[in-house]
């Protein structure tokens, strides 16, 4: 049965991971702003795109 | 034709670059700029993504090189680098961010800009090398992105980490929840491991994973109900803290002694669904701002006149005595004399007056009065703070503390609660002690545990922060949800008149008289056109639909009074009575139409153009659905001119005050409360920001929810000024769903207590019993609300 401690122990410690985890993202400000990055991710990070638009 | 950058009609296809189309110079030149820099992506994520200007920008941004005021408005800055953040109202899709975030291309001296979308914010850094902070505003400004600058911190630093705390409090509550949870299961299925080792150690576990809830999770709820407590108050807090407190330590307690496995999942599953229904509760509307004083309106800084140079001096630095300059659009930020020029207030905003005032040297100018003539020098008579209208915050009103964090309705039920479970547990204390004393402690700990009202804490959150959703859908944004009980208590709604039932900037304009020709339309549009006062505006509205006109000769305004001009053989005269009487030399304008403007034309009067406020539209359906209900009353710093019209609206019984001071509505709103009235003000100005603050409720209305609006308890949209009564009737229906969840609540109460009393409180079935009667709540309120609104049709 001592096997069973051991799970414990580690399955404690991944979750502990992931409270960690989650207490830095919300001192690093990601549920700040919900919306931004969302819209952020889609810009195209073109250089040269002027001729389309000045036709 | 739409305009290629606004998306706004085109009049004529004279404003254009190569095949787009361009409504007005000021998006031509947004284009034009954007073009030069090849930022036209700017144009690819939304069509016609700009902010329509109409004008070109030409506001003064040379106070910014002061250092007081840079000062005030700057985060942070050292000999390298600047950092600002700034607040700009007119950011509204996925362009808006691409561009703002592409600053840097326009002016490389920025080296970082990130938007807050629903914030409106602007955060950049700039090197002082290469740039200044008036030329970053001013190019935000000419590419219509104008920046709200206003001297005042807004504390939305403070929310962010109150709401940071939220999470971790609920991240550490949820851990903890989870995890005991499982360490738990073993126990309820029955299963032994037969090694007394291991027992212990789940047990032991557990009290390490529930302490970090107790004390931090959960330290709200004591420091709540200690606070209530000591002012003699039983708030929702005091059974919740006390059904925490009681299953800590006999958990505690069974496990140190080896007698049961403890209710620590209760506990903390109790913790984390009051900390979720507090997060569901606390909706923000993050880029209004309910808190806003005078010093959001004035202007951050006015033009001294010192000797012979114009000196941008901070507003709070003004002394008695200086001269100030104000330009056209500008506010006049101090109670002053007009030493210069002629004066033209639009005190529509300050007073109510919806008509721009005239004023001759000599003449005492209100602060908060926007000049809409020409340039004035005004002299100082009072400092800012105790001009006529900002006195108005020294009132007593603005200094008391309003801040109501607790529940009354969830606070009465909580009291008798309290005490009837107290009780409870007390009886079958006694009841049971005669025969065994651990069976008496083990029934009044389970029944203060089970009748922890956990659904009764929750009841209210879910359903007041799901009303506030259903209301922001509406466009109401209301600041906290205490504001919907206030709401439903609602009998007597006082209302504003200028701006509120009555819209600023829309004057209807009437004539009366003999028809006039097009050559004589042509000549008054010739002449209007040469004036800048809102009369002239609106006439020359009235006529100009397509028609073309020639350039006036002879042109004199004399202010005040009225206009003067020739066209050709035809001279026309437009203004007052007397202005018409003083030119003719005698009395031949009728008395009941002194107050309108005359025209005439070769010495002989055409007619007279009469002014009058447009009401909202659906003002008259809603007046008539309210009346029924409540009681109606008008508040103006108008005149009495529209008595008569009103009178229609609100007939004889109901109250209209005119010629009313900021003071005095403030007053007129204390001596309702004073008789016991519960009050619901309705404005939109400073003016009113007195009654306003007063009210048990005050909701400003505005035509732009990013505008200015005055210290409130709602901001609501013009748009739906006619759900008015719809709201209200909401905010009651909502009280009522949470009445019938205590209900709901108290049944499960039953059931726990006589497993309670009886002795048989097992864990599981805490367990079980608590998310259950949570759930079930949580699921009415938010289906019941839903549902209900829709019906109304919210």
């Amino acid at each position: 049965m001592s096997v069973i401690i051991v799970l414990i122990g580690f399955s404690l410690v991944v979750a502990l991971g992931f409270l960690i985890a989650f207490l830095w993202s919300v001192k690093n400000g990601q549920f700040d702003d919900k919306y931004t990055p969302a819209v952020r991710i889609l810009f195209d990070d073109k250089k040269k795109n002027s001729e389309k638009n000045n036709k | 034709m739409k305009c290629f950058h606004c998306g706004d009609e085109c009049k004529d296809n004279s404003i254009r670059i190569n095949d787009k189309l361009f409504c007005c110079l000021g998006c031509k030149s947004v284009y034009e700029i954007l073009n030069n820099s090849d930022l036209c992506e700017y144009y690819n994520y939304n069509s016609s993504p700009g902010v329509g200007r109409k004008e070109l920008p030409k506001r003064d941004y040379t106070y910014l090189d002061n250092p007081d005021i840079k000062e005030k408005i700057i985060d942070f800055s050292n000999d390298k680098y600047t950092s600002i953040t700034l607040f700009i109202p007119t950011m509204h899709c996925s362009s808006c961010i691409w561009i703002l975030e592409n600053l840097y291309k326009l002016n490389p001296g920025i080296i970082f800009s990130r938007v807050d979308f629903l914030k409106k914010k602007l955060e950049l850094k700039f090197m002082n090398v290469d740039t200044t902070l008036k030329e970053v505003i001013i190019l935000l400004d000419s590419i219509g992105y104008e920046p709200v600058i206003t001297g005042d911190r807004d504390d939305s630093e403070r929310l962010t980490s109150e709401s940071k705390k939220l999470y971790y409090r609920l991240g550490i509550a949820g851990f903890a929840f989870g995890n005991i949870m499982l360490l738990s299961f073993p126990e309820y299925l029955g299963i032994s491991e037969g090694s007394s080792l291991s027992f212990n150690l789940f047990g032991y576990l557990n009290i390490l994973l529930a302490l970090p809830v107790l004390f931090y999770s959960a330290s709200d709820y004591f420091i709540s109900a200690f606070k209530g407590l000591r002012k003699k108050i039983v708030n929702i807090d005091v059974p919740i803290a006390l059904g925490i407190s009681v299953l800590f330590m006999r958990s505690i307690f069974e496990i140190l002694s080896g007698t049961g496995a403890g209710f620590f999942d209760s506990m903390t599953g109790l913790v984390f669904f009051l900390l979720t229904g507090r997060l569901f509760q606390n909706k923000t509307y993050e880029s209004l701002n309910f808190e806003r004083d005078y010093k959001s309106y004035f202007p951050l800084a006015v033009n001294i006149i010192k000797e012979v140079q114009l000196l941008a001096t901070s507003i709070d630095k003004i002394v008695v005595g200086d001269k100030m300059n104000i330009r056209h659009n500008e506010i006049i930020p101090a109670d002053s004399i007009l030493m210069r020029g002629d004066g033209l207030i639009d005190y529509s905003f300050v007073t109510g007056e919806a008509e721009a005032v005239s004023l001759k040297v000599g003449d005492k100018i209100y602060a908060g009065g926007k000049q809409v003539g020409g340039a004035i020098d005004a002299e100082v008579i009072k400092e800012v703070s105790n001009s006529y209208l900002t006195q108005l915050w020294n009132n007593k009103t603005f200094k008391k503390d309003s801040v109501n964090l607790i529940q009354e309705i969830t606070n009465r039920i909580s009291k008798y609660f309290t005490f009837a479970v107290v009780s409870i547990a007390v009886i079958s204390f006694f009841y049971w002690f005669g025969n065994s004393t651990a069976i008496a402690f083990n029934t009044f700990t389970a029944v203060l545990i089970v009748a922890c009202p956990c659904a009764l804490a929750l009841s209210a959150p879910f359903t007041l922060g799901n009303t506030l959703r259903i209301f922001g859908r509406n466009r109401l944004y209301l600041k906290n949800s205490n504001v919907i009980e206030d709401l439903s208590k609602t009998k007597k709604i006082v209302f504003d008149k200028t701006g509120t039932i009555t819209q600023i900037g829309s004057e209807e304009v009437k004539y009366t008289g003999t028809e006039l020709s097009e050559e004589e339309i042509n000549i008054l549009l010739s002449v209007t056109s040469n004036s800048t006062h809102p009369k002239s505006l609106s006439i020359h509205r009235l006529y100009k639909a397509d028609r073309k006109f020639d350039i006036t000769e002879d042109y004199d305004e004399i202010p005040g009074q009225g206009v003067k001009g020739r066209l050709g053989s035809k001279t026309l005269l437009l203004g007052s009575a007397t202005f018409i009487d003083n030119y003719l030399g005698s009395n031949i304008i009728l008395d009941n139409i002194k107050s309108s403007t005359v025209l005439m034309i070769n010495d002989s009067v055409k007619g007279y153009f009469s002014f009058s406020n447009k009401y909202r539209d659906g003002l008259y359906d809603l007046v008539e659905r309210l009346r029924r209900k409540y009681r109606l009353s008008v508040l103006s710093g108008d005149n009495e001119s529209e008595r008569t019209e009103l009178k229609n609206l609100f007939p004889s019984k109901n109250q209209m005050l005119f010629n009313q001071s900021p003071l005095d509505k403030l007053d007129h709103i204390e001596s309702l409360k004073a008789e016991g009235e519960h009050v619901l003000m309705l404005g939109d100005g400073l003016n009113d920001a007195g009654a306003l603050k007063s009210g048990n409720v005050g909701i400003a209305i505005t035509e732009n929810a990013n505008n200015f609006t005055p210290a409130s308890d709602g901001i609501l949209d013009s748009k739906s000024f006619v759900l008015l009564d719809k709201f209200l009737d909401f905010s009651r229906t909502s009280i009522k769903v949470i009445k019938i969840n205590f209900a709901i609540s108290f049944l499960y109460n039953i059931v726990g207590l006589s497993f309670a009393v009886s002795g048989n409180l097992s864990p599981i079935i805490a367990a079980i019993l608590m998310p259950l009667s949570s759930i079930s709540v949580v699921i009415f309120s938010m289906v019941s609300t839903n549902f209900l609104s829709k019906r109304i049709g919210l």
